[in-house]
């Protein structure tokens, strides 16, 4: 049962820590999607370009949607799945707005720097 | 069995006698007559085609809009088709038997039942109903689009493409619409055709789309018959909650036995009052009657055919059918509540109207306003219980007014879109116009109530029916008469006034402001010949203008139907009931007995009998205590040569131009009685006043409370914490994007320490 195959469908189904290398568990799906956010986020928070900034939410998008589907995969159901279907396709869509109002707004200033942008400052 | 035919489908669609409508003759007419069979499988297939093909005309017609069609092959494939709906419906007449109900079943429309009680199915087929009534509009309805037809063909030659498809796919689409209204077999296929005509009529009038006066006109035509519809609506509503069908032939059955379905006796209802009134209202709206008849004079903003055949021939005469349609219902109240009411309207509109007629200077204005005069005599026939005459009436005013409309159209048409009177004189001296000139003074001669033409004898039927109606029938019906009377001196005079400024005196005429530029075939020789005849009068100023004859098929029409409108006067001796309309009304299911009538009805047939056509048992009013039936055709005679005589000396006699009139130095001398009939009697601006101005306040109030109030509270909770973090903690707001984000990330990390705290 522990070294039931990734085929098999049953390596995540409740599987402890494997013993041998090779084997990928849940907790492996947990730490790149981790990774994946961690990076999305430092790279939202220290970059300045709206279109890096823009990249680096969808890659924790992406980082969100791989524990939904590594969890959806441990709990043996679709959920996770499904979920993550619907959330590719509002991202589709949330992309071509972000990108265009990227693009208008380079337009105003002929630049892409985030801190051009404060016109919210109270 | 009448279930079993309307479930056959259309291809074997076919007729019957229905011998139970015939109760509605009331027993005694037509006892045993029954079940004269005739009919059978093809005459009720071609009774179906009438409308029918005016339907495949229109879809026709469509399909050569797609293809761009740029000849005149949508109109003549037209006319072809409504002349064949018309043979159809002549020979349908031809072989009908004088008295039976035919009624042929198309297909199942609505068919609903949701128990097995009295009221609780209502059934209302695509079926058609065909009596005398019906036969006899449709016989008009038919022939005259056909004629109007063709001489459209003619009159909208500068619009060929495009306009003209949409201008005959609407004509067509109004005969079909027309039919199902003249032809359903109940109540709602009635209220279908009535909506159908209405759209028509408004697609028709806003047909110069780019005019904003054509535009607003179809508006308020549409708008104004809302209202009407609205009681009409209802009325069918009650009609089914009151007797459980909207079928004619089971409602005549219920009101001939004086029963409801809930079995109370009818005329003891409130509905028996209620029904005819809202009725009334549909019909009022359609018919442009009082409180309603503001659209139909901006209704002449359409093309003048459609002026001829929609506004003062047929659509508009809808309204008098439905009255004399549900005339049992009508009569079936003891009270005669809305009849009086049919009566005093009808009479009312007839003299507002021709008030308002005497004084316009717009020539199709003069004839809308004289249709809606005409209408209200049609009414007010129907009201003193004279069906006949005021069928009679529907009949040659349908030929006589479509005459003198095609009249002042070939004038339009002539002289670029002019029709002020002050602004042409002595059409009859210009060539081409003589025939036109003929056949508006044969109109004019209908109209006016000349001695021995069609008008005169249709109206004075009218006239002697309402002196002759007792006042315990219809509440002061003679005054009603008198009223009526008035009104025909009134309507000889405009109608002359028309005619003697127009069409005879000295020859002048300025061109209207319509572009007839690089028009089409302008007959050359005809303009020379002008310009020739008339080098003397070069003070009066043509202009270079050169009048644009009619041509054969404007024409062919006028010919047609001015000989139409002599030949309608010879229908009054036709048969033995009071003429050829009487003896159709007598052979239709609304036929009633007008002695047998009201709060008299059992006095009178106990004294008098049951005949229909013995005279003796009408309890007859009097006119300055003679019989009013003969001394009305001397009255009225004399009435309209009073009129004719006032307006030939104050529009023809010694004027020497067009402008000048002795009746313009009259209309000086009495200035504020003629202002006010030249401004309508700004009922126009009353209406806008009490309902158009306090709608448009109410919605300037609604539009601000919207925007204040409902949008306020929106903006609230936007607002709200701006104004919060802006006073509490100023600083903070830096307007950064990646100190927004710091500071979302930093309660997101607090949150799931906190989490992490509980948990572990």
């Amino acid at each position: 049962m522990i070294q039931a195959g990734f085929e098999t469908g049953l390596l995540l189904a409740q599987a402890p820590f494997p013993e041998a290398m090779g084997a990928a568990t849940l907790n492996h799906y947990l730490f790149v999607s981790a990774a994946m956010f961690a990076l999305g986020l430092i790279g939202f928070m220290t970059r300045r370009n709206l279109i890096i900034m823009f990249l680096c939410t969808e890659l924790m998008f992406q980082a969100a949607g791989l524990a939904m589907i590594a969890f959806g995969r441990y709990h043996m159901n679709f959920d996770g799945q499904t979920f993550v279907i619907f959330v590719l396709t509002i991202a589709a869509a949330e992309a071509a707005m972000a990108l265009a109002l990227v693009v208008l707004l380079f337009r105003k200033r002929e630049s892409l720097d985030a801190d051009l942008w404060a016109e919210l400052k109270g | 069995m009448t279930g079993a035919i309307l479930d056959t489908a259309f291809a074997a669609a076919f007729a019957l006698a229905e011998p139970a409508a015939d109760a509605a003759h009331g027993a005694a007419t037509h006892a045993g007559d029954h079940g004269a069979g005739h009919g059978g499988m093809s005459g009720g297939a071609l009774m179906a085609l009438i409308p029918l093909l005016p339907l495949f005309a229109a879809a026709l017609v469509g399909l050569l809009a797609c293809f761009n069609e740029k000849s005149k092959l949508p109109a003549y494939a037209s006319v072809g088709i409504l002349g064949v709906s018309f043979l159809l419906t002549l020979i349908t007449y031809l072989g009908w038997d004088g008295h039976s109900v035919i009624r042929v079943g198309l297909w199942d429309w609505i068919s609903l039942s949701w128990g097995d009680g009295v009221g609780e199915s209502l059934t209302a087929n695509f079926a058609f109903y065909f009596d005398g009534l019906s036969l006899l509009w449709m016989l008009f309805v038919t022939g005259l689009a056909t004629l109007i037809g063709l001489y459209a063909s003619e009159y909208m030659s500068h619009d060929v493409g495009l306009g003209y498809c949409r201008f005959f796919g609407a004509f067509n689409l109004f005969v079909f619409s027309m039919s199902c209204l003249v032809m359903g077999d109940n109540l709602l296929m009635l209220f279908l055709g009535w909506e159908g005509v209405g759209l028509c009529s408004y697609l028709l009038i806003g047909y110069y789309y780019k005019k904003k006066a054509a535009v607003d006109a179809g508006m308020k035509a549409f708008v104004v018959n809302r209202i009407g519809d609205l009681g009409l609506l209802i009325g069918t509503l009650l009609t089914f909650t009151t007797f459980g069908s909207v079928e004619y032939a089971s409602l005549f059955e219920s009101i001939n036995a004086n029963t409801t379905a809930t079995g109370a006796p009818l005329d003891a209802t409130w509905q028996v009052w209620a029904i005819p009134l809202l009725l009334m209202a549909g019909a009022f709206g359609k018919s442009a009657q009082l409180f309603f008849y503001v659209w139909l004079p901006d209704a002449m903003e359409g093309p003048t055919p459609v002026s001829a055949l929609i506004h003062a021939a047929t659509m508009v005469t809808a309204g008098v059918y439905l009255v004399a349609r549900m005339m049992p219902l009508y009569v079936a109240d003891s009270h005669l509540i809305a009849l009086t009411v049919v009566t005093w309207g009808g009479a009312i509109t007839a003299f507002w109207a021709a008030t308002i007629a005497m004084a316009q200077y717009d020539i199709k204005r003069i004839m809308g306003y004289s249709t809606i005069s005409q209408l209200g005599y049609m009414f007010a026939g129907l009201g003193v219980l004279a069906t006949t005459g005021g069928v009679f009436h529907v009949f040659t005013h349908a030929f006589f007014k479509a005459t003198l409309f095609l009249s002042c159209g070939a004038v339009m048409h002539g002289f670029a879109g002019q029709l002020d009177l002050r602004k042409l004189s002595g059409l009859w001296k210009v060539p081409g116009f003589q025939i036109v000139t003929i056949a508006m003074l044969i109109g004019c001669l209908n109209l006016a109530g000349f001695p021995l033409t069609a008008g005169y004898f249709s109206k004075d039927m009218i006239l002697a029916e309402a002196f002759t109606t007792p006042d315990s029938q219809i509440g002061a019906s003679s005054w009603a008469g008198w009223l009526m009377l008035l009104t025909a001196g009134l309507t000889a005079y405009y109608t002359f006034r028309v005619f003697f400024r127009v069409f005879v005196g000295p020859v002048e005429y300025h061109a209207g402001d319509e572009d007839h530029g690089g028009d089409h075939e302008v007959d050359a020789e005809a303009a020379a010949a002008i310009d020739e005849s008339h080098e003397d009068d070069a003070a009066h100023g043509h202009h270079g203008f050169h009048p644009h004859a009619p041509g054969w098929a404007m024409n062919l029409v006028l010919v047609v139907l001015a000989g139409a409108s002599i030949l309608a006067a010879g229908l009054y001796f036709v048969g033995d009931h009071h003429g050829w309309a009487g003896g159709m009304v007598h052979g239709s299911a609304t036929y009633f007995d007008p002695a047998h009538v009201g709060d008299h009805a059992a006095a009178v047939i106990g004294e008098a009998g049951e005949s229909a056509d013995d005279h003796a048992a009408h309890a007859h009013g009097t006119i300055l205590g003679m019989d009013p039936h003969k001394v009305m055709y001397y009255i009225s005679g004399v009435v309209g040569f009073v009129g004719i005589g006032i307006a030939f000396v104050l529009h023809f006699a010694g004027r020497t131009e067009a402008a000048t009139s002795k009746a313009d130095a009259l209309a000086r001398a009495i200035e504020p009685v003629h202002r006010w009939a030249e401004g309508k009697w700004f009922v126009d601006e009353f209406y806008n006043f009490i309902i158009v101005t306090p709608l448009k306040v109410i919605s300037h109030l609604f539009h601000w409370f919207d925007k204040l109030v409902i949008d306020g509270i929106v903006e609230l909770f936007g607002g709200a914490p701006k104004v919060g973090s802006d006073t509490l903690a100023p600083a903070s707001q830096t307007g950064v994007l990646h100190d927004y984000a710091l500071r979302m990330i930093a309660g997101v990390a607090v949150v799931l320490v906190v989490v992490a705290l509980v948990l572990y």
